[in-house]
């Protein structure tokens, strides 16, 4: 057995071992800090499978912008205390969930062990048309250029979740900006940190969304990290939430998927088709829009950690 | 040339590899949240950074390197200030907490 296989083999057990405790974790607070490990290890996964975009996006959304939500949720259910003890489900319930999700996972464990060894693929297809881009990721071609339709879909979700965590303020609070009023000092150690990470971590965040044209990386990722920077900035009470109502954060919100959209009808009328783009010049259009895309994503992940109004709004 | 490159990193890595071990003990064993999270930062500091000056002989090129170094660099901000935090929260609430 060589070295290599061993270690995929070690991960792979460890990513069962991590996923089970997740589930028989004895708290919230310990079921979260399990699953951003086993996020973590996943996008190790995702980097022994070559796939180093899914790692990225893996490691920066799924195990981090999830992570802090679900920390966020589980310190607002210990808050809440008795109401939860009423609502965990029965034996019979978790035993029935339990049964569907092996069904799920036993009838995906079949039908991946049934794909023949070469499965059907596009990518051929993917990289022969790659030059017309001007792009070198073929992971950032398939997400702006070749499916961008679905791009723009999946950008106007995210903007509908920050609308339905809104949805949650009481009706004093709508428009207000969301988290307590700062009564408290800032703690000093974690302004230092903020201080020092976040012109690092911004300079991170637009290099990958930057270098995302030709190598791993892109709007998602960068935006992500730039998200995660605005997050710090608020956790360390250097700068506060802005108001819900402001008129630049709902501009903010929706500047991606407008330009996306406007770039994809602006197609029909100069290169003769719903989300074409110009030959020679897709490259820069590309990255215009991930530029918006990118600026949006960061916004709405931060408002999305940032949660529901909890303050009046001022006039 | 290369072979005491390769020495090198060998002995880097090991060493690294000998520190978070050592630090995985150190926080499965030791008795309190404080001597836990010493335990931690060693790994954290001198593993981390022996791991990465291995690794530097093999770097493709210089920006690689520095990349290396700006990461090490990086895990020593976010661990001293996580063991920082972790640690007024501990001693305000008391170990039991």
């Amino acid at each position: 057995m060589s070295v290599l296989l061993a270690l995929d083999v070690g991960l792979a057990l460890l990513v069962f071992a991590v996923a089970a405790w997740t589930v028989f974790a004895p708290g919230a607070f310990a079921a979260t800090v399990g699953y951003v490990v086993y996020g973590l290890l996943l996008s190790l996964v995702w980097i022994r499978l070559f796939a180093v975009d899914v790692a990225l996006t893996e490691a920066a959304i799924g195990s981090g912008v999830t992570g802090v939500l679900l920390i966020g949720a589980a310190a607002r259910l210990r808050r809440a205390g008795t109401t939860t003890a009423e609502e965990t489900p029965s034996g019979s319930t978790r035993l029935f969930a339990a049964c569907l999700c092996l069904l799920v996972s036993a009838a995906l464990a079949g039908v991946v062990l049934l794909l023949p060894d070469q499965g059907p693929t596009l990518a051929p297809q993917a990289m022969e048309r790659l030059p017309e881009t001007g792009l070198g990721n073929p992971v950032t071609a398939v997400l702006i250029a070749y499916r961008s339709f679905d791009t723009v879909l999946e950008k106007v979700v995210l903007v509908l979740a920050v609308v339905g965590v809104w949805s949650l303020a009481a009706d004093r609070y709508w428009g207000g900006a969301p988290g307590e009023a700062r009564a408290e000092r800032p703690e000093p150690t974690l302004a230092f940190f903020a201080q020092v990470l976040a012109p690092v971590g911004i300079l991170v965040g637009v290099h990958v969304f930057w270098v995302g044209a030709d190598e791993p990386g892109g709007a998602f990722q960068g935006g992500a990290i730039l998200a995660a920077m605005w997050m710090i900035l608020m956790m360390a009470r250097l700068t506060e939430a802005p108001q819900s109502n402001a008129f630049w954060l709902r501009l903010a919100l929706i500047a991606g998927p407008v330009v996306f959209l406007a770039a994809g009808v602006a197609g029909v009328a100069v290169a003769g088709g719903f989300f074409a783009y110009p030959s020679g010049l897709a490259k820069p259009i590309i990255l215009f829009i991930e530029t918006f895309m990118t600026f949006t994503i960061a916004v709405t992940l931060a408002m999305l950690v940032a949660g529901p109004p909890r303050r009046e709004p001022r006039q | 040339m290369s072979l005491i490159l390769d020495l090198f990193s060998v002995a880097a890595i090991g060493a690294g590899v000998f520190f978070f071990l050592a630090g995985t003990v150190g926080l499965l064993r030791f008795p309190d949240p404080l001597s836990r999270l010493h335990a931690l930062t060693k790994a954290d500091n001198l593993g981390l950074g022996l791991v990465v000056l291995g690794l530097l002989p093999r770097a493709e090129s210089l920006l690689a390197a520095l990349m290396l170094v700006a990461v090490w660099a990086l895990v020593q901000l976010a661990g001293a200030t996580a063991s920082q935090l972790i640690g007024r929260a501990v001693r305000r609430k008391g170990p039991a907490a």
